[in-house]
């Protein structure tokens, strides 16, 4: 690095982000100083891009999708792939900006009032928030919820690896509650041109909100490849689980997380299948709304889920039946994931200090026996 | 012989450079040093003056407290520096080499009977400090009565000099080794089960097989399988080449610190092993890095564990091993965001080295990221290591001085180079190592 951003140098100042840069340009050459003299040649960097491939498959599927409801709901029934990909792409690619520039911002200046290293943890963090929002959110909304979880979900805490919620998930509950007519509702999920409108019959809320009634085509099939309203990433089940084949392929994320999530939501859907709340089987439960987002990228975030490995099958059950539970039961709150999983990252310390206290109780006794 | 105890975690490190099975030179320095670091816990006191004459077994230091555990010279010649750091803090004593081998005559014609026998002429000969004590692993204190000794008859470190071509033909010495520390406490070994070892005739001792990858050739990891250290109990541990040189003690009656050393790793010239003493300096091994050195890091022990200790610096009081890697200053340019890196290693599924088990690498000293937090969970490092703890979870208690966590997360078991491989595996490129023996030292320092 050039001696100016050093100690002593006239931009001292900008030395975490020249150091960002640089360490993105080429992998440092620091030499281990104590303990072991070789390392293994995986860092955060690898994980965390790896992470983010994964989302891809989402993400440009959202983006297409973005542009089919938004020709669905117009009445424009042309099979126009590429356009459509264009015309969501252009509608995602401003939040992607806010979302990155406003987080990266506040990544770095933290990072240079710590005098650390810029932690690369929001690179994933930025690429998930705008796949978890309506592509209507109006931009300084997002903006500020950005701001509101980089702060006070994660900088405040220590920053990456010390925080206690997941910010991409505490982005969408600050703007749900702070912003509910902008988050919810059947007119959010669908993007319109200035003077367009929905042709009559169409409606742009999520089958979840419908209670998978009555709506226009919307078969499993469609639920599981995505083209139906909802979040920008979060629709198509097919393109997550191509991810979620990736991050278990690579062990960057927990399967055990996820299928401890998906046996949760099987259960309580299925007493809900048996004591008649719910008007849809439990296994499309799966496909609908975040659930198959939330599991595979948010609930199995490392810093935020359990860490024990016992710990990580009570935690993806509790996500898993929790989202289901609200589903069902709460009236008010047509999708569950969120919460679920923002009150499974709040219990997970609690889950691994019951994991570890009974594995140190029991390693006890089998001493005192030996 | 017991079953066969198989630990699945661990991780064999692929590096380059094994020392082929042939002893390739006599290394018969002019100098040797004693450094008091290479001694855990000892507290070093003076017992000699620059110029003194010294033979082989003859004192040179002794620890403060427990003022019977004596540092003796391994070859005869005289004191030629007493080399101090700041505030005269002692550094290493260095010993000229007469090459005439002068033994002190412990006088042992026949082998002591009793517990106390035994322990005086291992204080006395200054073969006292192979015995390790855990939990802390500091000298054993000769006044504690330990519940068990424990031996490795293996080493599953990276390029680990291999304890049956080093010590197979010194099996009567070990044996009698064995058999002077069984009137102390009963004595277990570990043996390598995938192999017909030559320590399997070892009589007078409880015999173990370990099989798996590293560190299951961890004396540690090996206690923590057959019976965990808790609360209040302290057990022995000490090396083969400890054993032979309290066997040879037994038998001849003098003190002899004589071993074979490894030398190896990607840089040396025709790995192979040397017969060698202690304290030996880099430089007289010259002839396995020949004008390199300035780009060689030379590690006294192995990879994981061992001391860095500089082309200038002298080998390990323990140490059977030198490893000489290449410092990696060089960057690589978008290292991270390659979807292939031929030549690094990883354990980690985000690269494809694992889908090639069969290849060795090239390895260097760079650290292949930068410093982070701890990101990954703590399956992620419980991996790889084949004991009944939370590793991530006791790095934690060690970072934040809590002694009841530690007590509680295992630190009675472990000692820092039993968590070296998570410190490998390790993104975040934390020294776990590091943090453990800075909670060894709050915890001695706790109940001192």
């Amino acid at each position: 690095m050039n001696k100016i951003f050093e100690k002593g140098g006239k931009l001292w100042w900008l030395h975490s982000t020249a150091d960002a840069f640089d360490t993105f340009l080429a992998v440092p050459g620091t030499v281990t100083k104590k303990g072991s003299h070789v390392r293994d040649a995986v860092d955060l960097k690898r994980i965390i891009i790896i992470a983010l491939i994964a989302a891809i498959p989402a993400a440009l599927f959202g983006m297409w999708n973005v542009g089919y409801q938004h020709g669905l709901a117009i009445g424009d029934n042309r099979i126009n792939i590429l356009g459509n990909f264009w015309f969501g792409f252009l509608r995602v690619l401003p939040l992607y900006v806010v979302s990155y520039l406003v987080g990266l911002t506040i990544e770095f200046g933290t990072a240079q009032i710590r005098g650390e290293e810029v932690n690369e943890g929001f690179l994933m963090t930025g690429f998930l928030i705008p796949l978890i929002v309506p592509v209507d959110t109006p931009l300084w909304m997002l903006a500020i919820a950005v701001a509101f979880a980089t702060i006070f979900g994660k900088e405040v805490f220590g920053g990456t690896g010390m925080n206690i919620w997941n910010p991409a998930l505490l982005t969408r509950a600050f703007l749900f509650f702070s912003y509910p007519n902008s988050m919810s509702g059947s007119s959010t999920w669908i993007h319109f041109k200035a003077g367009e409108q929905a042709i009559d019959g169409f409606t742009g809320a999520t089958p979840l909100a419908l209670d998978g009634a009555a709506q226009y085509s919307t078969s499993f099939w469609s639920e599981f490849l995505g083209t139906i309203p909802g979040s920008v990433g979060e629709t198509s089940t097919l393109c997550i689980l191509l991810g979620a084949f990736i991050l278990i392929w690579t062990g960057v994320a927990s399967w055990k997380i996820m299928a401890g999530s998906v046996i949760g939501a099987l259960a309580v859907g299925f007493l809900g299948d048996l004591a008649g709340v719910s008007a849809i089987p439990c296994w499309e439960q799966l496909v609908l709304g975040g659930f198959a987002f939330g599991t595979v990228f948010m609930a199995t975030d490392p810093v935020t889920s359990a860490q024990t490995e016992c710990g990580k099958w009570i935690y993806g059950f509790i996500v898993g039946a929790l989202c289901i539970t609200v589903r069902l039961f709460n009236p008010g709150y047509a999708e569950g994931m969120m919460l679920a999983i923002l009150l499974g990252n709040t219990f997970a310390p609690l889950i691994d200090h019951c994991v570890t206290s009974t594995h140190i109780s029991r390693k006890a006794k089998k001493i005192k026996v030996a | 012989m017991s079953q066969t105890i198989v630990l699945k975690k661990g991780l064999d490190i692929p590096i380059k450079g094994e020392a082929a099975l042939r002893i390739s030179k006599t290394v018969s320095p002019d100098v040797i040093a004693i450094k008091p670091s290479d001694f855990k816990g000892l507290t070093p006191r003076l017992l000699v003056r620059e110029g003194d004459p010294v033979m082989c077994g003859s004192p040179v230091m002794a620890d403060k407290k427990f003022t019977d555990i004596l540092i003796t010279s391994p070859v005869s010649g005289k004191v030629k520096e007493i080399v101090r750091g700041d505030k005269r803090k002692l550094l290493a004593v260095l010993i000229e080499n007469d090459h005439e081998s002068t033994r002190v005559d412990f006088g042992c014609k026949k082998v002591p009977q009793d517990a106390a026998e035994v322990k005086q002429l291992l204080l006395s000969s200054g073969m006292w400090p192979w015995l390790i004590q855990r939990p802390y692993g500091i000298i054993a204190n000769p006044e504690s009565c330990p519940k068990a000794i424990f031996a490795s008859a293996f080493n599953t470190a990276p390029l680990a000099a291999d304890a049956e071509f080093c010590h197979a033909d010194e099996v009567n010495f070990i044996q009698a080794g064995v058999n002077a520390l069984a009137t102390i406490a009963p004595v277990h070994v570990s043996l390598n089960a995938e192999i017909a070892s030559a320590f399997g005739k070892l009589e007078n001792c409880e015999k173990h097989c370990f099989k798996g990858k590293h560190p299951a050739g961890n004396v540690g990891v090996q206690i923590s399988n057959i019976a965990p250290i808790c609360k209040d109990e302290t057990v022995w541990t000490i090396s083969l080449t400890g054993l032979a040189a309290i066997g040879k003690l037994m038998l001849k009656g003098t003190a002899d610190f004589a071993r074979k050393v490894a030398v190896c790793g990607p840089m040396a010239i025709e790995a192979s092993y040397v017969d060698a003493l202690p304290g030996f300096p880099m430089k007289s091994i010259s002839g396995f890095y020949g004008s390199l050195a300035d780009d060689i890091r030379f590690v006294s022990g192995d990879v994981l564990c061992g001391d860095s200790i500089g082309q200038d610096g002298y080998l390990g009081w323990y140490s059977d091993q030198v490893t000489l890697i290449k410092e990696g200053t060089e960057r690589e340019l978008f290292g991270w965001i390659r979807p292939i890196r031929y030549k690094q290693f990883s354990t980690d599924h985000c690269y494809f080295s694992w889908l090639m088990p069969w290849r060795k690498y090239d390895m260097d000293t760079n650290l292949h990221g930068g410093p982070r937090a701890f990101l990954m969970n703590d399956g992620y490092y419980a991996k790889v290591l084949p004991m009944d703890i939370y590793p991530l979870y006791l790095a934690k208690a060690c970072l934040a001085g809590d002694i009841d966590k530690m007590e509680k997360f295992g630190i009675y078991e472990v000692l820092p180079e039993d968590l070296a491989v998570c410190e490998f595996v390790d993104p975040s490129k934390n020294n776990i190592q590091e943090m453990i023996a800075k909670g060894i030292d709050l915890m001695l320092k706790e109940m001192a």
